[in-house]
């Protein structure tokens, strides 16, 4: 079995993929133009027409599009083919505000299921794998686009969907399951709760495990590795794009491949809304070019990464996104300061704490206060106060180093902290400034 | 000459304490000894209890973060001066004490305290020098 699913388009020249992308993002437009009113008037205001885009040279000339255009275009303001087209409706998280419905023909599902099978076989899978699906079904595009490229994969397909764990691992023993896909803060529990259970990493027959949806940290890629005994693939998507699939890494594990022949990748300054040049570091902004019902052209992902062509020892050509620093919506503004939860959890691991942790900010008399609770476990508790303090002090020491701003640390039980099944509750923000 | 003390971790939360002791007793735990430190955060609380092992794994069990220590039971006379003079003893040999708590004894004209210093066998040894008695884990729970 080859390790791509498919290798003409995962490794083509840089000049063809060029050449691919421009006829598509050509036809794209032109459908856009004619069948979504609502970009149509974006288009019209900026002066621009379908004859002005002849190739992805001219892609900064389109108007971008915003989580906010969604909203004001909900339901069907973007949809760009007949509903009798269509055949299934996806949904966001809806963690803020409204939720984003997003559309699909049959041939939309087919590309996103190709998208999720290269991820796949790039994380090893093969047709021989049993693998188990534990992102939530439904609306959520984790569950059904990973269920459709492992089919696709021809993989034997456990969905199993999220939450009952004691069933997840009852199931991963005894149909010996060998790739795991789910969020990585529930392959972090899983781990966990194994270890409960009396069991080894080597007990299982897991090789590799995909993991995405929510932003984490290399830190907490090692300590799933060492606890499941398997590698840790990272995958990226959005529900406005497709879902899951939209980049994935490969055995390098050092950035994530975008799926180029559908999606086209531009970073921009967030502020300023300028392209900026390769290697910069700014908001991932993407362009689907073969999506047919919800097409979104130069959607604004609010997610922080760099892009890089390096040549990849995997020998795909596709561009290579590095790990969102967080999503915007994830990025808290404390005390004039970014702040995403990602580095407080990395200054946590390093410290030797768990990854399970809660943030709450709050403003009291016009100051946002930052509090940080984290499990301690019997290990590292001592017996004396003054002991506990330091390690307190310790950790605000740290985590001040990394965000130039003083939190408050508390160290709590462990187990005190709610579990999450799908996407983990980090923080709580208590302050009410809308 | 030392008894062991088991420190349970405690965030500042409603219902803490009521949960640790409802458990222990549950568990048929006989709790001989305690203390509860706090600060505006968390506590600590400590127990000398029958049976330590038991009451452990029924800590861990519950997702409570706990830990052994060892300490020394010191009994004194129960009069005015009685606690000073333990205390110039430790004192004179240079013995800091990190924490201690007294206990009831069902001896009468006894006093009990539980003292944690960095060095339990010298200030064992200092203490009985002195004439002081210490107890073990028999003593404190074989006199019924």
């Amino acid at each position: 079995m080859s390790k791509y699913w498919n290798e003409e388009i995962e490794c083509m020249s840089r000049e063809d993929m060029k050449k691919l992308q421009s006829e598509r993002l050509v036809t794209q437009v032109k459908h856009v133009y004619e069948n979504v009113p609502y970009y149509k008037k974006l288009m019209d205001e900026k002066g621009v027409t379908p004859d002005d885009i002849n190739g992805i040279e001219d892609l900064h000339k389109l108007p971008f599009l915003t989580k906010a255009d969604l909203r004001e275009a909900y339901p069907y303001g973007l949809l760009a083919k007949p509903l009798s087209d269509c055949v299934r409706i996806q949904s966001t998280s809806g963690t803020t505000g409204k939720r984003v419905v997003a559309f699909y023909t049959q041939n939309d599902i087919d590309i996103w299921e190709n998208c999720c099978a290269r991820a796949i076989v790039a994380a090893g899978g093969t047709k021989d794998d049993v693998c188990q699906v534990c992102y939530g079904y439904g609306l959520f595009t984790g569950g059904p686009g990973l269920n459709g490229g492992s089919h696709k994969v021809g993989c034997l397909t456990l969905p199993m969907s999220s939450g009952n764990t004691e069933r997840q691992i009852q199931f991963m023993m005894d149909l010996k399951s060998t790739i795991l896909c789910c969020t990585p803060s529930y392959a972090a529990y899983i781990g966990e709760s194994l270890k409960e259970m009396g069991y080894k990493p080597e007990d299982n027959k897991l090789k590799a495990g995909i993991f995405g949806a929510e932003p984490w940290t290399e830190e907490m890629r090692r300590e799933i590795e060492k606890s499941l005994g398997i590698k840790a693939y990272d995958i990226y998507g959005l529900t406005e794009t497709s879902g899951p699939g939209v980049s994935f890494e490969c055995e390098e594990q050092t950035g994530m491949h975008i799926n180029e022949d559908h999606f086209i990748a531009e970073i921009i300054d967030p502020k300023t809304g300028e392209v900026l040049p390769e290697g910069s570091k700014g908001e991932l902004v993407f362009t689907s070019i073969t999506k047919e019902a919800f097409p979104l052209l130069r959607y604004r992902t609010r997610d922080i990464c760099v892009l890089t062509r390096e040549k990849c020892s995997c020998g795909r050509t596709l561009v290579k996104m590095s790990k969102p620093m967080g999503r915007s919506d994830d990025m808290m503004i404390i005390r004039g300061v970014n702040v995403f939860p990602s580095q407080i959890e990395t200054v946590l691991i390093e410290q030797g704490y768990s990854p399970n942790y809660l943030i709450e900010v709050d403003r009291v008399n016009n100051t946002d206060t930052l509090d940080i609770s984290v499990e301690m476990n019997a290990e590292q508790f001592s017996d004396t106060i003054k002991d506990i303090q330091k390690k307190e002090a310790e950790l605000v020491a740290a985590i001040k180093t990394m965000l130039g701003i003083n939190p408050k640390v508390h160290l709590v039980s462990p187990k005190s902290i709610a579990r999450s099944e799908g996407k983990a509750v980090r923080v709580i923000d208590k302050r009410k400034l809308h | 000459m030392a008894v062991k003390q088991i420190s349970v971790f405690m965030e500042n939360r409603a219902g803490k304490i009521s949960a640790v002791t409802r458990l222990l007793g549950n568990g048929g735990i006989d709790i001989r000894a305690m203390s509860l430190a706090d600060t505006t955060d968390f506590g600590i609380l400590r127990i000398v209890v029958n049976d330590t092992e038991k009451a452990m794994k029924i800590l861990e069990e519950n997702n409570f973060s706990a830990t052994t220590t060892k300490v020394l039971a010191v009994g004194l006379d129960d009069k005015p001066g009685g606690l000073a003079a333990v205390m110039e003893a430790l004192y004179a040999d240079n013995i800091g004490v990190e924490y201690m708590y007294a206990f009831v004894s069902r001896e009468a004209e006894k006093a009990y305290v539980m003292l944690r210093v960095a060095d339990n066998d010298f200030a064992s040894k200092v203490l009985k020098e002195k004439g002081f008695i210490l107890l073990n884990s028999g003593d404190l729970f074989g006199e019924k």
